[in-house]
This record gives structure tokens, sequence and C-alpha cells, in this order.
């Protein structure tokens, strides 16, 4: 099994997400990550999915997802010529003992501190998953007490656009 | 120009008549009402009122298989929606260009448990090629437009276009033509031109080659292509279930079905071949069986609409993506230009395939309990009814038969739920098929498992005149899983018995049944009513005719390759394997 990003252009319509996940359920494929969001372009959306596949099985989700009406586009953004980032909010324990440490770390990572109270703080972290699980690693000992995080998102180098000829 | 302002349930009216829809089956309720007042009015559109939902559905694949235009089916919101899933799915599996149109709960009360409502969107997503939720009754000619087309074209399919009821009740400018915007879908229908030519460059060099043709090849009406590709490579070819009478049974190059109950020659040659030339077929597992083993020395030219299908189950070593239509002319023209006044060198493969052909003729033994032969019935059906006939099987052992006994010779001659396996399919197609193709005689040939579902329908074949014929082939068992449990239970015959047989308490009379409903009913239980009794059916068409043929319950379908097996391992008859000639064996 290896990780594969694809990303859909897709045409922002209701169920349009029930749509590429039934597809993905149906066909026996875990989803390791899911970001929705609007493009540049109005009425249309992005969906960047991350999933462990083989290669043949992953030609055939490729496939089977572009005869869904509404996907625009997939294409699978190979990791050599793709920017990855992934975002994080992470609530961690602290007390006076802890917080300076936990405070270097912040620093080391160059991740931001956006909330404080008296036992805990929320960081933010941007990056790739690699460096966002370092992190949590390193914070882990103080005791995470939540998590949330984007997904992946995902975006070709250089200056082509997903959305060029397809919609204009 | 000003636009004419419609109520939402006139311009669905409206829409269906300038789309050139004459025929549509269904059944009126509460969220659908606001439409059926207008198309009551219709002058263009005959409306035919079902018994049931499901009879609806498949009355529309029957309508659409037997003449390649898209079928429509109408029904209410919740159970009337629900009971459109059953067809809506066979429609899926089989690629039958069908409109589904039902009411939904007013856009206000979606999603609050509403009296009768349900989400037929979601429920049919994983078995519709596409499905719209309306709530505007300005949406609803674009919509219905874009439903029609994505239904029709690419891989034809089912799609279904839910209408709230208050979008039926306002009203909005009715604009047509409308605009018809889906960036996301554009099918390929013309095929690469390198890819072409690489086929025909493999086609010329191969030395067992086989036109291995599905379905597809009804739907793209490719026959006439098909026979001229059959002419100049001189190739053998086998239809599948999907594809019967796509390429005549009385061609001497036609082996027959391949699959599970294939005939020896179609399976062998597939296995042997050294060159598959996939036409508009899927590799289902019915066809390959094992699919490890199945034609592993063959290299694979797949052609087909939809690019998901090539690669799928088998590699691809030539895919081809297109419409057939479009796809074999261009071949037949390169095989032209590769071969020159060359012929492919045949001769050898022609002498094992022939012999083949001789030693495993399709046959049967009489039943041993002394009853009517099924197989002898069904071919009489085929023999006396001729290649202009319509025939609709249900699903089980007299489908096998019916495959495999009536002689097609023209596309769209049989229809059948393939790969959804439909019991209850065959009397509502039949009905859909006769209201297309009312000048050719339809018939629908039955099990007495599968017409107890849907046999209600004979009630909507009287009242509006739609004089079917039905051949009930009839065992007083779930036949199909009888032989399963004959050949794989020890004989133990879990819950298959029917009691429908004369010897039995007879629960129906499918005679009386057949009174009941304003039908002929004709019982025939020896092999010397046969003739007369189809003759008769024939001959009446004043009202649909039920024909109760009590045949051996023994019966069973053969060659036959056990589920999950190799199709190396196909048995003539039970226990009796083919034997290959000496020097073919690998």
């Amino acid at each position: 099994m290896s990780q594969h990003v694809l990303s859909l252009l897709v045409e922002d319509t209701p169920g349009l997400l029930t749509r590429v996940a039934g597809l993905f359920a149906r066909r026996g494929f875990n989803i390791e990550s899911l970001a929705v969001g609007q493009t540049e372009v109005p009425g249309f959306s992005r969906i960047t999915v991350v999933v462990n596949v083989e290669g043949a099985p992953l030609e055939q989700v490729t496939k089977q997802l572009n005869k869904l009406i509404n996907v625009i586009k997939v294409v699978e953004l190979e990791p050599e010529t793709t920017v990855e980032r992934d975002h994080m909010l992470i609530k961690v324990k602290t007390d006076p003992a802890t917080r300076s440490q936990v405070l270097e770390a912040v620093t080391l990572f160059r991740a931001r501190v956006i909330d404080v109270a008296s036992d805990a703080l929320i960081i933010e972290i941007t990056g790739e998953t690699a460096k966002c699980e370092a992190f949590l690693r390193v914070l882990e000992p103080f005791g995470i007490k939540e998590l949330v995080q984007s997904g992946v998102l995902a975006m070709g180098r250089g200056s082509k656009s997903i959305t060029e000829k397809v919609l204009k | 120009m000003t636009n004419e302002i419609l109520t939402g349930a006139q311009a669905i009216v409206r829409s269906l008549e300038l789309l050139g829809v004459t025929d549509v089956f269904g059944l009126p309720g509460g969220a659908i009402l606001p439409t059926y007042d207008p198309l009551m009015d219709s002058t263009k559109i005959r409306h035919i009122l079902v018994r049931h939902e499901q009879g609806a559905g498949h009355a529309a694949e029957g309508y659409a298989s037997a003449s390649g235009k898209l079928g429509v089916c109408i029904a209410t919101s919740g159970p009337g929606a629900t009971n459109l899933v059953t067809a809506i799915a066979d429609a899926h599996m089989d690629s039958v260009p069908l409109l589904a149109i039902t009411g939904q709960v007013n856009s206000t009360s979606i999603g609050t448990d509403a009296f009768q409502e349900a989400d037929i969107v979601g429920i049919t997503m994983p078995i519709t090629k596409h499905s719209f939720l309306v709530t505007k009754a300005e949406d609803i000619p674009a919509t219905l437009a874009a439903a029609v087309l994505i239904a029709t074209t690419g891989r034809p399919g089912p799609v279904l276009v839910d209408i709230a009821k208050d979008a039926q009740n306002a009203k909005a400018e009715f604009v047509w033509p409308p605009k018809v915007e889906l960036p996301g879908y554009k099918p390929v229908t013309k095929p690469h031109g390198k890819q072409v030519q690489a086929a025909a460059q493999m086609i010329a060099e191969s030395k067992r080659p086989v036109l291995y043709v599905g379905g597809g090849i009804v739907r793209a009406n490719a026959s006439q292509e098909l026979l001229e590709l059959a002419r100049i490579t001189g190739a053998p070819v086998v239809t599948t279930l999907m594809a019967r009478g796509a390429f005549p049974d009385s061609d001497p190059q036609n082996l027959g079905m391949p699959g599970m109950h294939g005939t020896v020659p179609a399976v062998t040659s597939l296995q042997k071949s050294d060159l598959l030339i996939t036409l508009g077929a899927r590799f289902d597992d019915r066809v390959t069986g094992q699919v490890k083993t199945f034609a592993s020395n063959a290299k694979v030219i797949h052609i087909d609409i939809d690019p998901a299908e090539i690669g799928k189950i088998k590699f691809a070593d030539v895919p081809i993506v297109g419409d057939l239509k479009e796809v074999l002319p261009e071949l037949n023209e390169e095989l032209r230009k590769e071969l020159g006044s060359k012929k492919l060198d045949l001769a050898e493969w022609w002498v094992f395939l022939n012999d083949l052909r001789k030693r495993y003729p399709l046959g049967y033994t009489e039943p041993e309990d002394g009853k009517l032969s099924p197989q002898f019935v069904i071919s009489r059906i085929g023999e006396i009814s001729g290649p202009e006939a319509i025939f609709a099987a249900g699903v089980g052992q007299h489908q096998m038969w019916s495959a495999q006994f009536i002689k097609y010779e023209r596309p769209n001659s049989w229809l059948n739920s393939g790969g959804a396996g439909t019991m209850g399919y065959s009397v509502p197609a039949a009905m859909g098929a006769k209201v297309a193709q009312p000048e050719r005689l339809v018939w629908a040939i039955d099990g007495d498992g599968c017409f107890q579902m849907t046999n209600q329908e004979l009630a909507t074949c009287t009242i509006n005149n739609i004089p079917i014929k039905v051949a009930i082939i009839n065992n007083s068992s779930l036949g199909m899983v009888r032989q399963w449990q004959t050949l794989f239970y020890n004989s133990r015959y879990s819950n298959t018995d029917l009691n429908t047989g004369t010897d039995t308490m007879m629960v129906p009379d499918f005679v009386k049944l057949a009174e009941a409903y304003g039908a002929l009913g004709i019982r025939v239980e020896t092999e010397a009513e046969v003739d007369a009794a189809i003759k008769l059916a024939i001959e009446t068409n004043d009202r649909p005719v039920v024909i109760d043929f009590i045949v051996g319950r023994d019966a069973m379908v053969w060659p036959m390759v056990p589920a999950g097996l190799s199709n190396d391992e196909v048995q003539f008859a039970r226990d009796s394997r083919p034997v290959w000639d000496e020097g073919e064996e690998e």
C-alpha cells in the first residue's frame, strides 16, 4: 500500500461530497484525509483526498471519480512536484513548570500560540504532515487535551493551474 | 420575445414532449399529483398506469431495450420512489437509458421526516448514472434536458430527477431550448487513431482471435459494423448474455454464448485464444469464471465507451475508448489497409473449433419424470415466433435456456436482466417492449417464481390493450436455486418448492389467475399440445395470453462452469467434461 494525493476539481452542488465519499466507500478505499473548499472560480470547489492504495486500484478509483458528472477533473499530485500542507490546532496542558518548555518547542517548530489559559495553550502549526506529526510527539508528554486538523491541502508547483483549460 | 409562464408541472410535461418522449409508465401519488394534472391533457404523451412502480421501471427498461430509445417512468415520493429502486439498479447494471421522475415533498418540508418523504436521491446515488433534486420551477426544463442527455449518451444509464411538490406548483417562464451546462460530462466517442492502428496490427498477427461481443454492441447499434469486422477477419464470434442477437446465430462464425452456461465451443474459444477482440463487454464474472485462468494466453484489445471498464478486471494490451459505432468503421478501414489482399489464416483455428462444435453441440435430455422438457418448449416458441419477435426473460433456468435455445438473428430481440439478475423483470419488460414496438410479437418467457413477483402488470396489459404473450416455464420451484441444491447441497431442497405444478396444491393456478386478469389462459402438459398453444397465443391479439407450461423440475442448465472455478472446468453435462485434442493440452 502506498499513499497517494488526489486533487479533484468539482462543481459546487448539493450532495457532491456524498457522491465522492460514497464512491470511495463502495469501492473499499479508506480515506486518510479529506479537505474541501471553494476555488478562485465561483461555483467550483476543490477536494484534496489522501488515500492508501496500490497503483491498479487507484487507476480504477480515478476512472470512477471521473464518471461522476459533477467531477470536472481528477489529478494525482506527485510528491516531487507538489507542495503539501497540513494545519493543526492543538490544545496542550501547561503549568508554570512546563510552560516555558512548551513555548520553546513552539519556537523551534515555528508554530504559534493563539490562545492562553492558566492551565493550557492552543497552538497552531502549519507544515508538511511529517513536521506536524513530529511536533505532536514533542507535545505529547505535556498532555494533549484536544486536537483538530485540516487534512492535507496540496497544489502542484509552478505556474499551471488545475482550473486552467477546463473552466476557461 | 416573451416566453410563456407555466407551472412547474406543466413545464415537466412540456419538456418531456419537446424531448421527444411519447410513452411513460407510472403511478400517481401525493407529491407528483400536480404533474399528473397537465399530463392528462397531453396529446403527445401516452401515460400507462401500472399496478406497481417496479413494473413502471421495468416497463421503461423493456421499452428502451426493444427500441434503443429512452425509457421513462414516473412515481410519487417515499414508497413510490423506493419501489423504483430495483428497476433503477437493474438499468444501471445493464446500461439501459432510463429517466425516472419522482415527486418529492415540498422543499420546505425536506429533511423533516414529512409524510411519504424519502431521500431518493441519496438512496439511488450508487445505482444511477446521475441524479438531480429540483426545488425551483425555473430549473425544471434544463434539468430534464440534462437528465435525458446523460441517460442517452456515452454509456447509457438511469438518471433520476426528484422534483419537490412546490416546484411543480410554482410558476416560471418556460425557456426552450434550455441552457444545459455539464462541464464534467464529455463522453469520448471518437477513438485514438494510433490505438486503432495498433489493434489492426495485432489482429493481423493473431492466429486464434475471437470477437468477444458484449451488450455494448446492442446499445451502440453497431451490429452492421460488427458483421463487417467479422467478415474482414473471418474470426469466430461469441455473444454474451447481453449481446444475444447482436450477431446472427445463423451465421457460421457465431459460436454462441460464452460463460457459466455458455456453449463448449464459445467457452473454449476464449480459453484457447491468443487474442480477445473485446467489443462493449466487461469481463463479467459469469463470463470469465476464475479470472486468473481466463483466456490466460490471450492478448486483449478492449474497446468500450466507458474508460473505467478498461483494465478493471483484465489488463488490456490495446485499450480503445470510444463509441463502437465510430470505432468499428475506423478499425475495419485500418484492417483492410493492414491486410491488403491477404486474409487472416485461421484454417487451423477453425478446424479445432468446428471439431468442438461437432462433438459438443447444445442439447438436452428428456426429463425422467415424463413431464415436458422446458428446453423443447422454449425452442418451439423461438422457432414458431421467428426472428422478428421479442423475447423478454425473467431470471433463472428459463432465462439461460431462452438465451441458449432461441436463435436470435437481430439486436433488440432479446431482453433480460443480465447484470442485476432481477426476478420479475420479464412481464413488465415485455409490456414496455410491446408499447415501443407494437407491430412485433412480444413474449415474456418467465419462471413460476419470477412470474409471481410482477404478474399484476397483466392488468395493465389487458386494460391498455397491450397483448403480450407470457410463457410460464412452470417447474413448480425456484429452478436455478434448486439446480445448485442438487449439485452442491446434496439435493437438500431448502425453500425452493413453490407448489405451482399440477401434482401440487397449485397455488396459484396460473390459468385461473390469467383469466382473472382478463387474459387468455392455456395449460400445456404434453409435447403434442405445445405447438397449437403457441400458435393460438400468437393469433390471439385482443388480450394478453398466458401459457402455463408444466415442465419437469429436474431439468438442468448445461453446459455449466461451477461458480468460481476456471472455465477449463466446463462441464458438458453432469460430471462430463469435454475431452480436448491430445496436442492441444498445455
